[in-house]
């Protein structure tokens, strides 16, 4: 278990350190120059001031420096929390500004996340071999995976939001209201929760059940399936064996699946101009705020990171094989 | 029930007789058209300024107008041209780095496999659109091509964990060890022993990465990191967003590319299962 663990970490500190070295190179050896798009963005004409800001921001990103003194302090930066200064908030350093959305975007993911995992499993242990339920249950999963996330979002938006009036479209709350501890606040934070939590469960659902079915499928094939019901083991037990055994890879494929899970999330906040991550990814790509960007990008990393350690240990728990040391699936 | 016929023709056989192929096909084939004779269905340029801005779908205009007045119908052909490219172009290239490290790992093993699958493990936890974030925000002028390259570049590492798996498994069979033992180099080997006989796999793969991409590029397209010219079906959804579309009620605006996208990459999905029943006789309901 300990060399299991061993390699995991690996992985992961391995993975950290590409991320940061994308992070660092992509500025200083992509075409075109930052600085530069930063100059013309401020639209500034005397040339002194185009002077003084070119040093400001060269100084910034520290390029006069060598390379590899440039990386160096890159790394000492992150240590200290260090993501430089948003530009479209100026000055508020980036890890603030990302800290403040993070919540937002933790509070649709997760719940939306295991919501639809548990409910698609079920969902999809329960339809297989039943032959109605397969028929239609089937194309509809395969609809709603292959949906892109904001169009789902889209429509559920128009649909429900502007079209019905049930549900606010925009925003984490009111524009109306300040954040406190009330519960007409909090109700209020909830309903406009409500909409990108359902659009991310939804796709996220369809491709749950589509997988738990044919694995469902797969496991009563198997020898262990057929020889218990010769003993006569009843109906239920046999697919109680069959779906203790198909999560497994169900847990292994919610680790792969996170990225684009994530992806998901930025996207169905952009539609909802929800106050999370997506959204700051949009403000910054319009404002030309690489700084910000860039930080969020570190900090989505670390997150997939972080979750994927957390399935592992998940993993260990579930499956005794990996205790043991024999080697499951995922050693 | 007839005959039912041997070797290439039999999966052509079982192909022709199975609902969720021929559905997809069915699908797909006229999309596929659609976007093939964009240029002859919708004239010159999907972004002209041609008719009165807004209007809801008419005869005359199928789709209906944007707000600035440019025929969606035409926008829609032309972005599912963008969509298919994308998707030919990344999932290709994903799956040529895949099925590279896939063999190469999977027929190696030993240190080659080590360094190999840890590559594989690094670049499948890093999130995909996060790293083409970054890389297309700092890309001055964006263009199709170098959008499916970098899709390409980082969607590959299921599929080259999927073909090692595969390859494994292929390695120490018999005719494997028999073209060892005649001399055949390990490329041939890879090439004329391996690979066809999982050829039908490798097929699926390909058709699940070519889906994967499409839906990458239109995320990346609708978050406003798309190509810097032309039109595609993720523009079209980030145009009608910018514009607020949603709150003008202009559904016709939105709903096309989307459906379009969700047709397209559903059809794929259905058709990849399909053909696994095609290819796998377990799995045939006669």
């Amino acid at each position: 278990m300990r060399r299991y663990f061993g390699r995991k970490l690996l992985v992961y500190g391995l993975t950290f350190l590409v991320a940061v070295t994308i992070n660092w190179m992509i500025p200083r050896f992509m075409p075109g120059d930052p600085v530069q798009s930063m100059l013309a963005r401020a639209n500034v004409s005397q040339p002194a001031a185009v002077e003084a800001m070119r040093a400001h921001y060269t100084s910034l990103f520290g390029l006069d420096l060598p390379l590899w003194e440039q990386y160096g302090n890159f790394w000492a930066a992150l240590f200290r929390g260090d993501l430089g200064t948003s530009i479209w908030l100026f000055p508020t350093p980036v890890t603030d500004v990302i800290i403040r959305a993070v919540p937002y975007t933790l509070a649709l993911l997760i719940p939306s996340i295991l919501l639809s995992w548990w409910a698609g499993n079920r969902f999809g242990a329960f339809a297989a071999r039943r032959r109605w339920l397969d028929n239609t249950v089937l194309p509809i999963g395969y609809v709603l995976t292959a949906t892109p996330y904001m169009w789902l979002a889209i429509l559920l938006a128009w649909g429900l939001g502007i079209v019905a009036g049930i549900f606010p479209v925009s925003g984490g709350y009111s524009f109306a209201m300040r954040p406190n501890w009330s519960w007409e606040f909090v109700g209020n934070l909830a309903l406009h929760w409500f909409l990108p939590f359902v659009s991310l469960f939804l796709v996220a659902f369809g491709g749950w059940a589509i997988g738990m079915r044919n694995m469902i499928i797969y496991e009563l094939e198997a020898d262990y399936s057929t020889y218990l019901s010769s003993l006569g083991a009843s109906r239920r037990l046999i697919r109680r064996y069959a779906f203790r055994n198909a999560v497994l890879p169900q847990i292994t494929g919610l680790a792969l699946q996170l990225g684009v899970l994530v992806a998901g999330a930025l996207v169905t906040e952009i539609v909802f101009s929800y106050p999370g991550l997506g959204h700051l990814i949009l403000q910054a790509i319009q404002n030309q705020d690489f700084f910000l960007l860039q930080g969020t990008f570190l900090f989505i990393v670390v997150g997939v990171l972080v979750a994927n350690f957390i399935i592992d240990i998940v993993y260990v728990l579930v499956d005794p094989r990996t205790r043991t040391g024999i080697g499951g699936e995922a050693a | 029930m007839t005959a039912v016929p041997t070797g290439r023709n039999e999966a052509l056989y079982f192909a022709l007789r199975n609902g969720k192929l021929l559905a997809g096909l069915v699908v797909l084939v006229p999309l596929l058209v659609l976007a093939a004779a964009a240029p002859l269905i919708a004239g010159g340029d999907p972004n002209a300024y041609v008719a009165t801005p807004a209007s809801p779908p008419s005869a005359e205009r199928w789709f209906g107008t944007t707000m600035f007045g440019q025929d969606i119908f035409a926008q829609f052909v032309y972005g599912l041209r963008v969509t298919f490219v994308v998707g030919v172009l990344g999932g290709g290239l994903a799956a040529i780095i895949g099925m590279a490290i896939g063999f190469t790992a999977g027929y190696r093993g030993g240190l080659v496999d080590e360094v190999l699958n840890m590559l594989t493990n690094i670049v499948l936890v890093l999130p995909a659109l996060a790293v083409l974030l970054i890389v297309n925000a700092y890309l001055g002028v964006r263009s199709v091509g170098v959008q499916a390259l970098f899709i390409g570049l980082t969607s590959w590492p299921w599929a080259a964990r999927a073909i090692r798996a595969q390859t494994f498994s292929l390695r120490s069979r018999d005719f494997v060890d028999l073209a060892k033992l005649s001399g055949v180099r390990t490329w041939k080997i890879i090439t004329r022993e391996i690979a066809p006989n999982m050829s039908s796999y490798l097929f699926m793969t390909f058709i699940l990465l070519f889906g994967g991409s499409i839906l990458i590029a239109a995320s990346l397209d609708f978050i406003g990191l798309g190509p810097s010219e032309g039109v595609s079906l993720g523009l079209m959804l980030n145009n009608a967003a910018r514009w607020s579309a949603l709150h003008l009620g202009m559904w016709w605006w939105f709903i096309p590319p989307g459906a379009g996208i969700t047709a397209i990459v559903g059809a794929l999905y259905v058709m990849n299962v399909g053909l696994d029943e095609v290819f796998n006789p377990k799995l045939r309901e006669l």
